[in-house]
């Protein structure tokens, strides 16, 4: 689909002058979104993001971030040195030369190693509970720093290659836009003159209207907020930023020729358009067989290109400070190497990697045993990790939500900071 | 005059603040339509309204009310025939008539089959299931098993059995072709763990695979009753056949062989399986139910087919029915009796126990017969109740808001994207000639492609992009799917509407009746005539840009 996104011969601005100029129709509940432009080379300036690198399956960090050589569940990989102050896997060269900006938690300490409960609880901070659902931290993210870029017209919360956790009580709006890789959005082109599209909506939103003020629960008015960040979507030429294809040949060829590749070089444009959270999808962790041959020959080069190019790329177009980098699945897996020469579910010892977005980089931060079977200093959780980046976005820590049924919820589920990433 | 007028609204105010506690018993009961399960359920879920100090929304429409049964019977919303002919009727039995109607009508029976074989091969193997290149799992071998078996009726525990101890080839066209068996094909890699996992969620509500690798945190359940249960699935195999000369899988089959156990013994009269607890111990075990129940351990097919007595076991098991029951009624009334409707372990508390055990009881004394079950919940009053709240259910029986659902109002909820697909069929006629079920299968599937979302990890876990969010939207404003129930060339729906000799208020009728089972307003009649005017007098491009409109609203993809 190689398109512009705006309809032929229509800026965004003549679009809505048809929106706000004809009389006879006006248009009630869905007039539409914000067109304050102003102070925005202020905002720009100091506005925040984050993008969340997500490993589903759960990968193996002892293979990756905290190697143990000698030890009987060590596995056949070796550590490397890395511009930072810790070591790596061999089979990571490219992203060991970008850990001066990044550092690594290696005190995680979870109780989920099931795939849902793990996914829910590490996008959450919360474990699933069947009366309530809670928002993902990129909804959270999102909804807390959309502030900052009023011009913002694509959505606040894009995955990119997988799936997410939704918004859960912040609502629809909050949900995440989920695009492929190579960033077509199916279904944009209207084909349609924008008078009668217009009109078209005229005629929607009456019926939409109707169906609302008959009391029947809020899906019927998250269904307007949802057409009318839609019917904005169609008609922004930020849609551009979904667009990798046309960057140079040789930024793509430094993120990799792979789906992840494209998705981190994605989330670097999406970054610059302003969109706040991007969650970019690896899966294929889930490694209960043969997991040494799989890291070594596949998963591990791919992650290392792309993510290594993400962050490089960050830092030398200024916007790593402003940008955390989280990187995670829903656990990690047992030291111990099954008969099947994989590993299974683990989420008592494992790490995390974060940085930028005004965390220090280069440190390894926490230890296990010499197995790896345990933490042995301070554990850290999900909502640590995520209380840790919204210190560094600059977001309150004493930010609460209500969930609808009154319930008070503090950001991050009240996650300590990790001193370290800050001192 | 004026006095009287306000006498009587004083009364109405009156009447109403004094019924607003125990207030259930002041509305007219509804009919039980003669049947003891509908009057049980009505009873039960009224206790519960008075408990909570409820007053139930008022009864819905006939045109909402037929609108629910086409979707949750048949899968789609009823024709516009359709619902005239109901909504014309006169008599107090039409509500069971129409349920009798789509349940038992030879004209519905494929319709019925068809509907429940596609949520029966979601729940079975998922919406993804058997689209994998390579795949083990033949989705038309499901398929087609799903409908032979519910087109006549077979009662739920015996299509329960076959699916848990088939054998046989899993492709329509090969020799000992046994469609059910592609419920298990897949599940089998790792010891068998999905098959483990799966069959003790779907079929009996019991979530084990927390337990696979630790003891649950929060419910009874040991590491040691997954692996026993694991234990039942150790003979069985999924051996592929390739196409002579080439590395295609062509089809599997699904065998049972004797079993050695996993012991340095092997001694195949015990055969016994390993795993390991988290503090690195190895433990043994060996066939036990979930209630306790052993079998003979031999691992010799010859002496013990250990899946034919899982099936047995699990015939016998309370959780077989009252799964059934959660099921139907959660399929039906858009919560279950827990949630999830699968997870109902001593640790999650059903809100309606009595009920539950009671509507688990009588479908098991009926043989399972799955007719039965669905046209109870389908004729009870919860079922037949408005989604439009008043002051006293608004939040407090709204499980969005983390209550928990009393049933006393309709819970509105998106179409599944099966159900939106063959609703646009329907309201456009385009159902009409249509190609056979397997090509039908084929456009539809791969419709629905777009909103799957892989997880990527072993479990082949899924989530669906068709919940309410902008890709949906995009797909309603733009996709190929509402631009072909959109388009206005000679032939189309539109353009025979339009030429028909309906005149203008009628055609305008129709489309709203089409979607939405009433009349429109005075507004949306206003605006259809605004919309002809700006179309300069052209109707059927005014028809589409209404229809268009209507097929995009909330109220059209929600089903209220």
């Amino acid at each position: 689909m190689s398109r512009s996104s705006t309809p032929k011969g229509m800026s965004r601005r003549h679009f809505m002058s048809h929106m706000t100029g004809a009389s006879a129709m006006t248009m009630p509940a869905l007039a539409m979104g914000n067109t304050l432009l102003n102070n925005a080379e202020d905002l720009k300036r100091r506005r925040k993001s984050a993008i969340l690198l997500w490993m589903g399956g759960g990968p193996s960090t002892m293979d990756i971030w905290d190697l143990k050589p000698g030890a009987p569940t060590g596995g056949p990989f070796r550590p490397i040195a890395t511009s930072g102050d810790q070591q790596i896997s061999e089979h990571m060269p490219l992203m060991a030369k970008q850990m001066h900006n990044m550092s690594i938690i290696r005190s995680m300490s979870t109780r989920e190693a099931d795939h849902g409960r793990g996914r829910y609880y590490m996008h959450t901070g919360y474990v699933p509970n069947p009366n309530i659902e809670h928002p993902s931290y990129g909804a959270v993210l999102s909804h807390q720093l959309s502030h900052q870029r009023p011009e913002l017209e694509i959505p606040p919360f894009v995955t990119v290659g997988g799936g997410s956790v939704g918004p859960g009580f912040l609502g629809m709006a909050w949900a995440p836009f989920s695009v492929n890789s190579n960033g077509q959005v199916r279904n944009l082109q209207m084909g349609l003159e924008d008078q009668r599209l217009y009109q078209r909506m005229y005629a929607l939103d009456l019926i939409e209207s109707g169906f609302i003020n008959q009391r029947r629960g809020s899906a019927a008015s998250d269904h307007q907020k949802i057409l009318k960040k839609t019917l904005n979507l169609m008609t922004s030429s930020q849609m551009d930023a979904f667009k990798v294809a046309g960057e140079p040949e040789d930024v793509k060829e430094r993120y990799g020729n792979t789906n992840f590749g494209r998705g981190c070089l994605m989330a670097r444009r999406l970054v610059e358009q302003g969109v706040p959270f991007i969650e970019v999808g690896l899966g294929g962790w889930d490694n209960h067989q043969n997991i040494h041959a799989t890291l070594r020959d596949t998963k591990l080069p791919e992650l290392d290109q792309a993510m290594s190019a993400l962050v490089e790329d960050l830092e030398q177009r200024e916007l790593l400070q402003d940008t955390a980098i989280i990187w995670m699945g829903e656990f990690s897996r047992t030291p111990r190497i099954n008969g099947n020469a994989g590993r299974d579910h683990w989420a008592r010892s494992w790490s995390v990697v974060v940085g930028g977005g005004g965390l220090n980089g280069g440190l390894a931060i926490g230890e296990t045993n010499s197995d790896g079977t345990r933490v042995e200093t301070e554990p850290y959780t999900s909502q640590d990790v995520m209380a840790s980046v919204c210190k560094g976005l600059g977001i309150s820590l004493q930010t609460t939500f209500t969930s609808q049924n009154g319930r008070p919820m503090k950001i991050a589920n009240s996650g300590k900071i990790i001193k370290e990433l800050f001192s | 005059m004026k006095r009287q007028l306000w006498a009587f609204a004083l009364l109405g105010l009156l009447a109403q603040m004094v019924s607003l506690p125990g207030s259930a018993n002041a509305q007219t009961e509804a009919s039980d339509y003669g049947i003891q399960e509908v009057a049980e359920i009505n009873r039960l879920i009224r206790q519960g309204w008075l408990d909570y100090e409820i007053r139930p929304s008022v009864a819905a429409s006939d045109g909402e009310w037929v609108r629910r049964v086409y979707l949750d019977i048949l899968g789609r919303i009823p024709s516009v025939e359709e619902l005239r002919e109901f909504t014309q009727e006169r008599s107090p039995e039409k509500r069971k008539a129409l349920v009798t109607k789509l349940l038992y009508d030879e004209e519905y029976t494929e319709q019925y089959a068809n509907n429940w074989t596609t949520i029966w091969t979601n729940v079975l193997i998922g919406r993804s299931g058997g689209t994998e290149r390579n795949s083990l799992t033949s989705r038309p071998g499901m398929q087609k098993y799903l409908r032979d078996s519910l087109a006549r009726n077979k009662y739920y525990n015996e299509m329960v059995y076959e699916l848990v101890t088939a054998t046989g080839s899993n492709t329509p066209g090969t020799d000992q072709f046994n469609g059910a068996v592609n419920f298990m094909t897949m599940k089998l890699e790792e010891k068998a763990a999905q098959a483990t996992a799966k069959t003790s969620r779907i079929f009996l509500g019991l979530q084990v695979q927390c337990t696979q690798c630790h003891n649950h945190p929060f419910n009874e359940w040991k590491q040691q009753k997954f692996w026993e249960m694991n234990a039942f699935f150790r003979q069985t195999r999924a051996l592929r056949r390739y196409e002579p000369g080439t590395r295609n899988v062509s089809h599997v089959e699904l065998v049972n062989e004797s079993f050695q156990g996993e012991g340095l013994t092997k001694d195949p009269d015990k055969a016994d399986i390993y795993y390991e607890l988290r503090n690195g111990i190895t433990k043994v075990a060996y066939p036990v139910f979930v209630d306790g129940q052993t079998i003979d351990p031999s691992g010799y097919v010859e002496d013990v087919i250990r899946r034919d007595e899982l099936g047995k076991l699990m015939m016998e098991s309370r959780y077989l029915d009252k799964m059934l029951a959660n099921r139907i009624w959660a399929h039906f009334m858009g919560y279950g009796f827990t949630k999830p409707i699968d997870d109902m372990g001593p640790h999650n508390p059903p809100t309606h126990p009595e009920l539950l055990d009671y509507l688990g009881q009588q479908i098991r004394k009926k043989n399972f017969d799955l007719k039965q079950i669905i046209s109870w919940v389908a004729l009870s009053e919860p079922y037949a109740l408005s989604s439009r709240t008043n002051s006293s259910n608004e939040s407090l029986d709204d499980p969005l808001l983390g209550e928990s659902p009393k049933f006393s109002r309709f819970y509105m909820r998106q179409m599944r994207a099966e159900e939106l697909y063959e609703s646009l069929l329907t309201a456009t006629r385009a159902h009409e000639g249509r190609g056979d079920y397997e090509a039908q299968e084929e456009l539809k599937s791969r419709w629905l492609g777009q909103f799957v979302v892989a997880f990527g990890n072993d479990e082949g876990e899924e989530t669906t992009n068709f919940n309410g969010t902008i890709p949906q939207a995009l797909m309603m404003f733009n996709g190929d799917l509402v631009k072909k129930a959109t388009d206005s060339n000679k032939g189309s729906f539109l353009s025979e509407l339009a030429e028909s000799n309906l005149n203008n208020t009628q055609k305008i009728n129709h489309l709203f009746e089409a979607a939405f089972a009433r009349k429109p307003s005075t507004n949306e009649v206003k605006v259809a005539n605004q919309l002809l005017i700006a179309r300069k007098g052209d109707l059927t491009a005014a028809l589409q840009d209404i229809w268009w409109a209507v097929l995009n609203s909330n109220e059209f993809i929600l089903n209220h």
